[in-house]
Parts: C-alpha cells; structure tokens; sequence
C-alpha cells in the first residue's frame, strides 16, 4: 500500500473562513439550545461578530500569498480583496436581515412549507421569524468566501454548494407574499440545480483532458496536453454554462427577475451584493488562473454573451413596472458590464473588484429603501405606487434620487468612477467593441432609473401613494452607508483603486 | 478504435444493439400476441389496489425526514470505512480531524432532534 501524505494545511490563511464557518456551526447550536426568547439578540450578535472577526481576519492576511491543503485553496491577493469585499457587503445586508423594526418579527416568516394561503400558513404572519436565517446567511457568506479562492474545480464546486442552498432556502422565506416567495425559491432551486450539473459535468470533462482538477494543473496540461481539444472546449462551455448562471449573464438570466421579485427584499440584496461579487470573483479566478493561455478559444463566445447581457438586461429593464423587477433587469445589465472585465483578462481584474464594492454598496442601498415604502400589505414595489413620493418624503426621495444617478452613472457617483475605471481597462486590454456596446448600453439603462427620478419628483402624488416607514437603526445605517459610499467611491475613488491595484492578481502558480 | 474518445466507440455500438434488441423484442411482441383491450387494463397498477385519488398528489412533508437520516449516516459511513483503514498509519490527527467530521454531522442530528423532528406523530 502506498503510503498516505497529509497535505499541509496553512490554519492562519484558512481562519477568515474557518471563522465564519465555526461560528455558523455555533448558530445552529444556539437555535437548538437557547431559549426562544433571547434567540433573536444571540443569533444576530453571534453574526456580526463572525462577520467582523472574519473581516479582521482578512485584514491581518492582506498580504499572504499561499496554496494551502493540497492545492484546494489558494489565498492571493485579488481572493483576500475578494473575500473582504464579501465581508463588508454582508455586514450592510445583515443590517436588512435583522431589521425588526419595518415589520413585526422582521421579514421572514417561521415556517417556509406551510402551503401558501392555509391556515398553519396565515397564523404565522404575526408570530416572530425564523431565527434559522442568521446561521444560513453565514454559510452562505462563508461558501461565497471559499469560491473566490478555491484553487481546484471540485472545491469550487462544493462552495458553489454551500452558498446556493442556504441562498435557495432563504428565498422562501418571504413574510409578505408568500406564494411568490415560494414559487422563486423553488424556480431557483431547480434552475440552481441544473446549472450545479452543468458545473459538475464540466468538471469531468476537463479532467478528462487535463487529468487534474487543479486550476494551475489545467493550465499547464493546455500548453502540453496531447487529448482532444473537444474534451477541454466541451468542458469549458458547460463549466461557465455553471458559472454563468450564477452570475445573472444572458441567456442563463431568466430566473433572476422572478427569484429577486419573490425573495425576501434583505435577501435579494445578499444575492446582488454578495453573490454578485462571489460569482464574478469565480469567473474572474476560472478564466485568469486556468483558461488565460487559451483565451482564443472562448473569448469570441464570452464576448458575445457579454453583448448580449449588456443589450437584453437594459433594454427589459426599460419595460418594467416594479421596482424589484428593475432593480433585477439592471443587475442581469451590470453583469454584463463585469462580463467585459472578465474577457479583458489581466488588466481588469482590479477595475471589476472595484466595480463589484461600488455596484454592491449602490444596491444594498436601493434595496434598503425599497423596504421602507410599504402599505398594509408589506411593500408597495410597483412603480406607479411610488408616484409623488417626494412630496412627503424629501429625504427618502433625495437619497433614492442618488441611488438612481449613481446607477445610471452620472458622474461624481461611483457608478461613473467604476464604469470609467472597468471600461479603460477594457480599452487598454484592445475590447473597444465590448466598450462600445457597453457605453450605448448605459446609456438605454439611464433611462429607467431617470424614469423612476422623475416618478418620485415630478408626478402628483395619488391617493393610494404609501407612506416610507420611519427607519429602524439597522436599515437608516445601511441605507446611509450605501448612499455614502456611492458618493465617496464617485468623488474620491483613487485611494480604493489604489487598494484594489496593490492588491495584485491571482495567484497562478 | 483507438484515440482518447475512440474508446467511446464500443459504448456507441452497444447503445445501438440495445436499440435494436428493444425494437426487435416489441415488434415481435406485438406480431405474436392477441389485442382486447378494456377499460379495466389500461388503468394505473398500484400493487392490486384500486387507485384512488388524483395522480396530483402533495407528498407528505414529513418523508424528508428520511432522506435527511440517510444523507446524514450515509454520508458519514462514506467516509469513515475508507479512513478506518488507514487512520492507524497516520497518526492521531487524522483522529482528530475525523472527529471535527463526524461532530460536524452530528451537529445536524442534534438540531433535528431538538426541532421534533425525530418523532413522527408531532407535527
């Protein structure tokens, strides 16, 4: 028999996620064994202080640069930056999470399979939530931290897992609307599923040309490989057929209007902050690490599904009536943005993290606020109930306002400086074509954000206009830090780009 | 036959025999027997039972129980049987690292149990 080497394993450069993860496991614990009652003030001190101890965590590693346990986990500097940016987001939408100030036992509901409209299912809208969401959200955000820095295929894959499913459970959860909350959930889990197939066949099938699954390993085999090309370009296409849909690209995007409408407003906020960035770090990882050498391959198709996400995301957004679903369509069109980020290679590896950390404050912000405009019946997002909103809520309407021209990027918004930043890059790196479509398409994108900016000022407000909560703490710091940062990263950008320069590429060796 | 997806040639040629048997085996069958079809063949056989009830059905919830006992043991044994004969070769940290495994799962148990999940009757 031969004998068994133990990989070595590098504690320090695992902790930010052994961290979150432990500490996820401790949740669970505190569900089973805490008294109902002080659930609700552990579970979400226990959470924070995960996601704060971390992010500390990662600031202490910023300048490790490791393979660790085997080659299955690779910690650089772009997948540090990467893990931080996860971090930070997932504190802000944490704020929206443990927000029970807006609603009664805050946004979830106890129990997600009650049959929606039965009576097990209308007596729990005035019981307290599920406090189950505290340690879903820290797998999750731990699953989104190890895909960044997998340094292998199969541990990419099983954080792909480990993120999804607390993310498709959580989008059931919904108080308000729980047929549709229930629909997204499952539309998500058997579209989720698919793609995590896709993934996985992928995976086989490269391994199959490269016999390893180790990002480094396949980069090597492609220079030196004598197997068919087939295996490798079948097995890329089904790869980031997986990694795609994540990432809300054309035409892998028509979950995302209905999962974002249907979730949870604190969730669809985790998922186009956080899941965002996990997903475009994957991308970013997959494409720069193993597949640079044979860019010629795939990049004529990347390109286009670039193009496409750019022109499909702005143009459905246009025609859209709820402010969920825009949000939604303008999500699937930023992709695109960081789709040419991903094609340009190299150079654009920091213009897309920055674009990542000034899309994910913008929209945790508007999804905040999004949660303030209810009725009786919980959220009002349909754009005609928004009409005149300014006249009674001049802060409200001036912060959405700046939310709004930050996405359409107006300049001295981030959406400007993270648009300028990505598409320079993108020139440099010879993609005008993709900058071309890019800017024409931001251009058709402004005008359903302006739209809405003119909705809240301009048109007389109706009778049925609903009133904006009074904030509890939690979302007025979430929506004041998102505005915040969408005005610092707009008006004083360098020092972050200085920061996600430094922080240099991945590791590929 | 011979290159890397050459080999692929004999699983091919055995798809298209399965075929082929397929479509021999029914044809025959249909040439060889006798045709009185009535009302009473063409319905569901459910184990000599009338069926009753709609074929859209909602499967009781509580079933996942079982599939959540079996990924937990199973799961489990799928890595404990490799590691038991090697572990003695490797020294007490894979002990350990064995130990963080199985506590990991057994964590789920522990929530399961104390949610009543293990018991049948309360819903």
């Amino acid at each position: 028999m031969n004998d068994i080497q133990l990989p070595p394993i590098d504690y320090a450069a695992l902790l930010p996620m052994l961290i979150v993860f432990g500490l996820a496991c401790v949740g669970i614990l505190a569900e089973a064994f805490v008294p109902r009652k002080h659930r609700f003030a552990v579970q979400a001190t226990l959470t924070l202080a995960a996601l704060i101890a971390g992010l500390v965590t990662v600031i202490i590693n910023r300048d490790l640069e490791v393979t660790t346990i085997g080659g299955a986990v690779t910690i650089d500097g772009a997948g540090l930056f990467l893990q931080g940016i996860i971090l930070v987001l997932g504190i802000v939408a944490f704020g929206l999470i443990a927000e029970r100030r807006l609603e009664r036992g805050g946004a979830f509901v106890a129990n997600a399979a009650h049959a929606a409209d039965s009576d097990g299912d209308k007596k729990q809208l005035n019981e307290a939530g599920a406090t189950e969401i505290f340690p879903l959200t820290l797998f999750a955000i731990a699953g989104m931290m190890l895909f960044c820095v997998s340094g292998d295929l199969l541990t990419m894959f099983v954080a792909l897992e480990v993120f999804s499913l607390p993310l498709y459970l959580m989008c059931g959860l919904a108080r308000r609307r729980r047929l549709l909350s229930q629909e997204s959930a499952l539309k998500y889990f058997l579209l989720g599923a698919f793609a995590s197939a896709f993934f996985l066949y992928g995976v086989a099938l490269i391994y199959g040309y490269a016999g390893s699954v180790q990002l480094v390993a396949i980069k090597q085999s492609v220079l030196d490989s004598d197997k068919s090309g087939v295996l490798l370009a079948a097995g890329l296409a089904l790869l980031a057929i997986g990694l795609l849909f994540k990432a809300a690209a054309v035409p892998f995007h028509v979950w995302t209007p209905d999962v974002y409408q249907g979730a949870p407003t604190p969730i669809t906020a985790l998922m186009a902050a956080c899941v965002k960035a996990a997903a475009f770090g994957g991308l970013l990882r997959v494409f720069n690490v193993a597949f640079e050498t044979t860019s010629w391959d795939w990049r004529p198709v990347i390109t286009a599904v670039a193009m496409a996400t750019m022109i499909v995301g702005s143009i459905l957004a246009v025609t859209q009536t709820d402010i969920k679903r825009l949000l939604a369509y303008s999500s699937i069109a930023n992709a695109g943005y960081l789709l040419v980020g991903v094609v340009s290679l190299g150079g654009a590896v920091g213009s897309s993290m920055f674009y990542l950390v000034a899309y994910g404050f913008s929209v945790l912000a508007a999804f905040g606020m999004v949660t303030l405009v209810r009725d009786a019946d919980g959220e009002a997002t349909h754009l005609s109930r928004w009409a005149g909103l300014g006249k009674g809520s001049p802060l409200f309407s001036a912060m959405f306002t700046i939310i709004m021209l930050g996405f359409a990027g107006i300049p001295l918004t981030s959406g400007f400086s993270s648009k300028f930043a990505l598409f320079s890059s993108a020139w440099d790196a010879n993609q005008s074509a993709l900058v071309i479509v890019g800017v024409l398409s931001s251009v058709v994108l402004a005008f359903p954000y302006l739209k809405v900016v003119v909705l809240l000022w301009l048109n007389p407000p109706g009778d049925e206009t609903p009133t904006v909560s009074v904030p509890g703490y939690l979302t007025r710091a979430v929506v004041g830090v998102g505005v915040l940062a969408t005005i610092v990263l707009g008006v004083a950008p360098s020092w972050l780009l200085d920061m996600v320069n430094s922080a240099g590429t991945f590791l590929a060796k | 036959m011979d290159g890397y997806l050459g080999s692929y040639a004999t699983l091919g040629i055995l798809l298209l025999v399965a075929g082929a048997f397929f479509a021999v085996a029914y044809t025959a069958n249909r040439l060889l027997r006798t045709n009185a079809p009535s009302a009473a063949k063409s319905t569901t056989y459910e184990c000599g039972l009338d069926p009753a009830g709609g074929d859209w059905a909602q499967a009781q919830i509580r079933y996942y129980v079982y599939a959540f006992l079996y990924a937990l043991f199973a799961v489990e044994s799928v890595f404990l049987f490799p590691w038991a004969t090697v572990f003695d070769a490797l020294g007490m940290i894979t002990v350990a690292e064995m130990g963080v495994f199985v506590a990991v799962l057994a964590l789920g148990l522990l929530y399961a149990w104390r949610k009543g999940v293990l018991s049948w009757t309360t819903a």
